[in-house]
């Protein structure tokens, strides 16, 4: 049993931990913004699918690695305005017009796959981003191989989810946003446009959404494959509900949330033998569903979240 | 520009809808073929000729349209009373599961005329379990039905692919991972000889119209659309609530695990992970395009299954991925809800 504890105390764990964390932390600020804002964004799934190929696919035809980072952040916007003018401005289903989304990027991006990339024994890979050690920090023991020696798009995420909760909590902009999500008519009393307030947080969470997908195949991996999302979108909608829509609390989410995932991984190698694999598969999924129903009781929902609005309309 | 909504929804727009939406998920589907460099007007007649061409062609569209309905009719279903079941797919690969172990090795010595019954019973219980836990999850803890469905479906796909592999494992696939076959006598008949089509296309058909009766014609029916329009007005007239969601979950659930029966009976005769090419995730397409009416669900499916079918074989002469066929159906989707939105509600300057 002591090697149970044993393995929580490796530096291999834990400098797993924010690699795994990363798109987590990508995708669920991305949908926290939409939801803050009073849209559920269901596309998720299918923008960080997207997100992982175009990312690739960019850097696959001799883009540079960040502009494959760039390119997956505009493929992410668009799809966020697909669904914003879809949900915002003609205030269709946020469920089914998500899924729809997601059910389209998804698709879309493995026919682009195919098209670029004929079908051959072995994926085709590319030279991914390779950890940056910060100069100094990353001598500390312990905390300088599982903190300051990782990609630098795990920096980029810890840095976007600082501003965001930056953004929310203490700017206008912040504030404007969240009154959107909780009062749109009293924002509209306020002045503020909370149409184009909506449009514009949907497109910056799905544009963090695509480069949750581009970390995946830039950096986790350096090949793409349909499929390779593996929900990740899905567990980052039940992120944002365990975060209660706090940006700061969603890096917490992420965070705990791949340290489960990686100590997992690790038992899987241990106990491989004995115990079928797709057991510690499973657990990830199984632990999102568990934190639902602890937070969803507790959790303070925006309170205009998933009611369209319509100028003039009560 | 603003949208005002309509005084009175035209039948004729309301019919028209589907029609213009899959039009213009076809023009757009156009275009993407042009991106490939094949010819567009040609892509599109080998993927009709594929679909509709010969009598196999037929009925292999007939054939994958057949699970179509059952998810179609489960995703309507439980969309009318705002049951956001998005677990289909993992309610049918639990229902095709449970099929598989009841139905291999003896199957309790029933004769056929009653075993056939019997495991489409088991199948559909299984489904119906798997979505009246997320179900009472929501109103118990207010927990979003929509995240909890979806994770489902990897949880089950994940218990499938161990069962598979460990205590239902057929000893007899040299080493390919699927389950022990169902016995002979629980295999659904045939409907054309020579081909794939068997009597749960008739099966599915029957379920349609018996939805479409229970949903016009019966006071449940009447519940869970009330439930679905307005839940709250619909609690203050008398409906309850939690009772008449439990009921839906039930419904759909079990249509949902029905496909995953029939699959199994009719087509593959054992569960692998390669059962459903998504058929729980396209029958919210399906749902959707048919306006959630019962009985447009199979006309809707017979569509989806066409593009599945035709594109698998245009991809096959023309150098087209067959991934177009699922960017036609999620367009579909997407126009579907526009044009519906427009049959509701008109421009105004």
């Amino acid at each position: 049993m002591s090697e149970l504890v044993d393995i929580l105390f490796t530096v291999g764990l834990w400098s797993s931990v924010l690699r795994i964390a990363t798109p987590l932390i990508f995708g669920t600020l991305g949908a926290l913004l939409c939801e803050r804002a009073g849209v559920l964004n269901l596309g998720i799934e299918g923008i960080m699918t997207f997100g992982a190929m175009v990312g690739w696919l960019t850097v696959y035809q001799g883009g540079d690695l960040w502009a494959g980072v760039f390119a997956a952040a505009a493929c992410g916007a668009v799809f966020g305005l697909l669904h914003a003018l879809m949900t915002v401005n003609l205030g269709l289903s946020q469920h089914v017009t998500g899924l729809g989304v997601t059910l389209f990027a998804s698709s879309l991006s493995y026919y682009i796959f195919r098209l670029a990339v004929p079908v051959q024994g072995t994926p085709p890979t590319v030279e991914p981003f390779q950890t940056y050690a910060v100069p100094l920090l990353s001598d500390l023991p312990f905390l300088g191989p599982t903190l300051f020696s990782q990609t630098p798009l795990t920096y980029l995420a810890l840095a976007v989810a600082l501003l965001l909760a930056y953004v929310m909590a203490r700017t206008p902009l912040g504030l404007a946003v969240r009154m959107t999500g909780e009062n749109p008519h009293a924002a509209e009393a306020q002045g503020l446009n909370p149409i184009g307030l909506r449009i514009g947080a949907i497109c910056a969470g799905s544009a963090l959404m695509g480069v949750g997908g581009a970390f995946l195949t830039l950096a986790a991996f350096n090949s793409f494959f349909p499929t390779m999302v593996q929900g990740r979108g899905w567990v980052c909608i039940a992120l944002v509900v365990f975060s209660t829509w706090r940006p700061s609390r969603a890096l917490l989410g992420a965070v705990l949330f791949a340290l489960f995932d990686g100590y997992q991984l690790r038992l899987q190698a241990h106990f491989g033998k004995a115990v079928p694999y797709q057991l510690f598969l499973m657990m990830p999924y199984i632990l999102s569903i568990v934190a639902l129903v602890i937070m969803s009781r507790r959790a303070r929902v925006p309170q205009a979240l998933m009611k369209p609005y319509r100028r003039g309309e009560r | 520009m603003r949208f005002e909504r309509r005084e009175t929804r035209s039948p004729i727009l309301l019919m028209g809808a589907p029609l213009i939406a899959v039009a213009v998920a076809l023009a757009i589907t156009g275009f993407l073929i042009a991106l490939s460099g094949a010819p567009v007007l040609e892509a599109f007649q080998k993927i009709l000729i594929s679909a509709f061409g010969s009598r196999l062609a037929i009925t292999e569209t007939l054939t994958r349209a057949t699970p179509l309905i059952f998810t179609g009719l489960a995703v309507a279903v439980a969309f009318r009373a705002q049951v956001w079941n998005i677990g289909a797919e993992g309610q049918l690969y639990l229902g095709a599961l449970a099929v598989a172990a009841a139905g291999s090795g003896g199957a309790f010595g029933l004769p056929p005329l009653l075993l056939i019954p019997f495991l489409m019973v088991v199948g559909a219980l299984a489904g119906m379990v798997l979505l009246v836990v997320p179900v009472t999850l929501r109103f118990r803890f207010g927990v979003d039905e929509v995240v909890t469905t979806l994770l489902l479906n990897f949880i089950v796909l994940l218990f499938v692919s161990l069962a598979i592999e460990g205590f239902m494992r057929d000893p007899l696939a040299f080493g390919w991972p699927q389950s022990v076959p169902v016995d002979g006598d629980a295999r659904l008949p045939k409907l054309v000889p020579k081909s794939r089509l068997h009597l749960g296309l008739v099966i599915a058909i029957i379920a349609a119209i018996v939805v479409f009766l229970v949903n016009r014609y019966s006071v449940f029916g009447m519940q869970s659309r009330a439930a679905g329009l307005n839940a709250a007005a619909a609690r203050f007239a008398g409906v309850p609530i939690s009772w008449t969601l439990i009921k839906v979950a039930c419904l759909s659930g079990g249509l949902a695990g029905l496909a995953g029966a029939v699959e199994v009976m009719g087509v593959k005769g054992h569960v692998s992970t390669a059962l459903s090419p998504g058929f729980g995730y396209a029958g919210i397409v399906v749902a959707m395009l048919a306006n959630l009416n019962p009985l447009g669900v199979v006309a809707a499916a017979i569509f989806v299954a066409a593009m599945f079918v035709g594109a698998d074989g245009m991809s096959r002469s023309l150098e087209v991925p067959s991934f177009i066929a699922d960017v036609t159906v999620s367009l579909a989707l997407l126009t579907m809800l526009v044009a519906l939105f427009l049959s509701t509600y008109r421009v105004v300057r």
